[in-house]
């Protein structure tokens, strides 16, 4: 089957594939998804090579760069990465050939793609534990590298997701809607399921690769939701594995779109075909964690909430028609009127937040409207939630922070019978 | 003297029987075709309204906001709407072959441009339809983009974006139908270039240095750097 696919089906370029042919069958890869990240990947790469090095000397690994279209050498910087750099701190030595090879996907960058391009790299050369790792993550220690492959690797786990150290307004988007969303409708405690540095057994990724619809550009988008999702609705065994501080990342406000669109644009479209999966599960059950805990930090941080909840009033009034055909008449009404509360008194209640989010799952289900405009429709309202969140935790600890966290997934939990009555009631 | 006005008049009698002979079987024609045109309009009439239920053409119209005009109007729903107009035009067809058959002088002539007319009026109406269609998807499309990127009046540019597909639209559409072809075509000339010149000279004098920021931002590299960020926080 893979003989075939080289000959004439990958997708993959003829000089990618001249390399995977090169590096033989392998035992661990690690993948690395880049986009101009020059910064960051040399020592990124160089800490994967020490890790592999230092908790897997006997294995035969390859580090595979899947780059959308780099003008700043990233891909060189891949592969140039001396092994010398690696190991010369710790006198470390690979009894195995440590190779490191890249590909170009396409000339613009595109997440499902480059993972595409990993989980086909994975396939051909028969791996049996592969990383993804981030190229933002810029404080990756030589840990991770066991952190996420040694439950794959020893204890026959299928997907290890991590958990960070975060900050408590940081990953917001995951904390309000993607982790307890996902975790009262398909009943596990996943606190990542959006997950950048994760690890996968081949066969879950063989799996996935054939399974996915990677010609739809919407099924493409939110790829890392969907392979979470995919494991989850393919019963295989997930863990979690924590890796330490997860470092700020500077976004634009325009960045919050595709992050929707990849979080819960993912989790939306998995309803429809996961239907008996989660329509008869009640509660949540957690999942093994190795290290500690998820943690939240407090250090101070400058945050616009005026801005936040006047973009959300706007919103409310502008995506009137918009709303109308999402959200039920109850819901737009108190939308309006919280819309009109002065900043001192505004509050997006969990309850209200869990029921706008269920009726724009349901609309995406009945496709209302085009199915991306809903996830957009949800940007404005989400700033408001955000609002709320910020106001709530803004003197709390790391435990009360925890707590809220927690009281909105119970509230998720409770109110998922209102998901199944709305999902195929109202029209 | 008597006996030629009673042989004018029998003659009369006999060639406007011989006439009424001649039309009869046509008339019956006409009837025949009248009645079986009905059972096929009236056929194709319910045929095309399962259809259409079947493939949610309600819910199609109420996107491409062709229910709102319906409703405002006080006409039913756009699948009752097609349907009847399907029914009505094939039905009209099928007696306008009928009265084919009656030979009237002039009338074929007209009947001819009525059959050659039809296939134009519905790709008038298809392209009426699916232009709404894309008006209403573009414009929410601007509305959303717009909102989420903190644009100011939002509402205006889409509002904006969907009056001018819809004149482009219904001016393709005339010019498809050949209703005042020339008058249309000069009227959106003349309105999407004022409303080009309106805007260039808004812009111009207006919005100078939103022009001048706008391309500091996009050409001169390092200003503004903070423009934009989403608070410091990050989503994911």
């Amino acid at each position: 089957m893979t003989e075939v696919k080289l000959a004439g089906e990958s997708f993959l370029t003829d000089d990618f594939l001249r390399q995977l042919i090169d590096v033989g069958e392998v035992d661990i890869l690690v993948g690395v998804a880049t986009h101009n990240n020059a910064k960051t990947i040399g020592s990124i790469v160089e800490t994967i090579q020490a890790g592999i090095l230092t908790y897997f000397p006997r294995e035969r690994a390859v580090i595979v760069n899947a780059d959308g279209g780099s003008r700043d050498g990233t891909p060189d910087l891949v592969v140039s990465a001396a092994i010398g750099d690696a190991r010369s701190p710790s006198k470390l030595y690979a009894l195995r050939t440590l190779h490191s090879i890249s590909a170009q996907y396409a000339s613009s960058p595109a997440r499902g793609t480059a993972l595409r391009t990993i989980l086909a790299a994975a396939e051909l050369l028969r791996a049996r534990a592969c990383a993804v790792i981030s190229p933002e993550s810029t404080q990756i220690t030589t840990d991770w590298l066991p952190a996420v492959l040694r439950p794959i690797y020893s204890e026959e786990f299928d997907l290890v997701l991590p958990t960070y150290r975060r900050h408590r307004f940081e990953g917001i988007l995951l904390s309000n809607l993607l982790y307890p969303m996902t975790r009262a409708l398909y009943g596990l405690r996943i606190r990542e399921p959006y997950a950048l540095d994760f690890a996968f057994a081949g066969r879950l990724g063989s799996r996935f690769l054939s399974q996915n619809a990677w010609h739809d550009e919407t099924a493409r988008a939110g790829s890392e939701t969907q392979f979470t999702l995919a494991a989850i609705a393919g019963g295989y065994r997930i863990c979690q594995s924590f890796l330490g501080n997860k470092e700020h990342v500077e976004r634009r406000s325009a960045d919050l779109v595709p992050a929707m669109r990849q979080t819960a644009g993912a989790l939306f479209a998995s309803l429809e075909p996961n239907f008996s999966l989660w329509n008869s599960r009640t509660g949540s059950q957690p999942i093994p964690t190795a290290g500690a805990e998820p943690e939240f930090t407090l250090e101070p941080l400058r945050v616009n909430r005026k801005r936040l909840r006047e973009m959300f009033s706007i919103g409310v009034a502008e995506l009137e028609s918009v709303f109308q055909s999402i959200l039920c008449p109850s819901t737009l009404a108190e939308l309006q009127r919280i819309a009109q509360l002065e900043e001192s008194r505004f509050r997006y209640s969990a309850e209200l937040w869990v029921k706008t989010v269920y009726e724009f799952a349901a609309a995406y289900h009945k496709s209302v409207i085009s199915r991306d405009h809903i996830i957009q429709a949800l940007v404005p309202l989400f700033r408001g939630r955000v609002f709320t969140f910020l106001v709530e935790n803004r003197n709390g600890s790391a435990k009360d922070v925890e707590d809220n966290v927690e009281t909105l997934c119970l509230e998720f939990e409770r109110l998922k019978p209102y998901l199944l009555e709305i999902w195929n009631g109202r029209e | 003297m008597w006996e030629m006005i009673i042989s004018e008049l029998t003659q009369a009698v006999h060639e406007l029987a011989r006439g009424f002979a001649h039309i009869l079987p046509r008339i019956i024609v006409l009837v025949i075709m009248a009645f079986a045109g009905w059972m096929v309009a009236y056929f194709l009439k319910v045929f095309l309204r399962s259809i259409l239920r079947l493939i949610k053409f309600d819910k199609l119209s109420e996107n491409a906001g062709a229910s709102q005009l319906l409703t405002k109007a006080a006409l039913p729903s756009a699948t009752e709407v097609l349907s009847r107009f399907v029914f009505w035009v094939a039905w009209l067809g099928f007696i306008l072959l009928g009265v084919r058959v009656l030979g009237i002088l002039g009338l074929e002539e007209q009947i001819a441009k009525f059959f050659l007319f039809l296939p134009r009026l519905f790709v008038a109406l298809f392209t009426i339809f699916f232009g709404m269609l894309g008006a209403t998807f573009l414009s929410r499309a601007a509305l959303l983009a717009a909102v989420n990127a903190n644009l100011p009046s939002p509402r205006l540019l889409s509002v904006s974006i969907r009056t001018i597909i819809i004149i482009f639209v219904l001016s393709m559409a005339f010019e498809e139908v050949g209703v005042a072809e020339e008058t249309m075509l000069v009227a959106f000339g003349i309105a999407f270039g004022a409303t080009m010149f309106g805007l260039a000279i808004a812009f111009g004098t207006g919005g100078k240095d939103l022009a001048r920021e706008f391309l500091e931002k996009r050409l001169v590299r390092g200003t503004s750097k903070d423009e934009g960020k989403e608070d410091d926080l990050s989503p994911l």
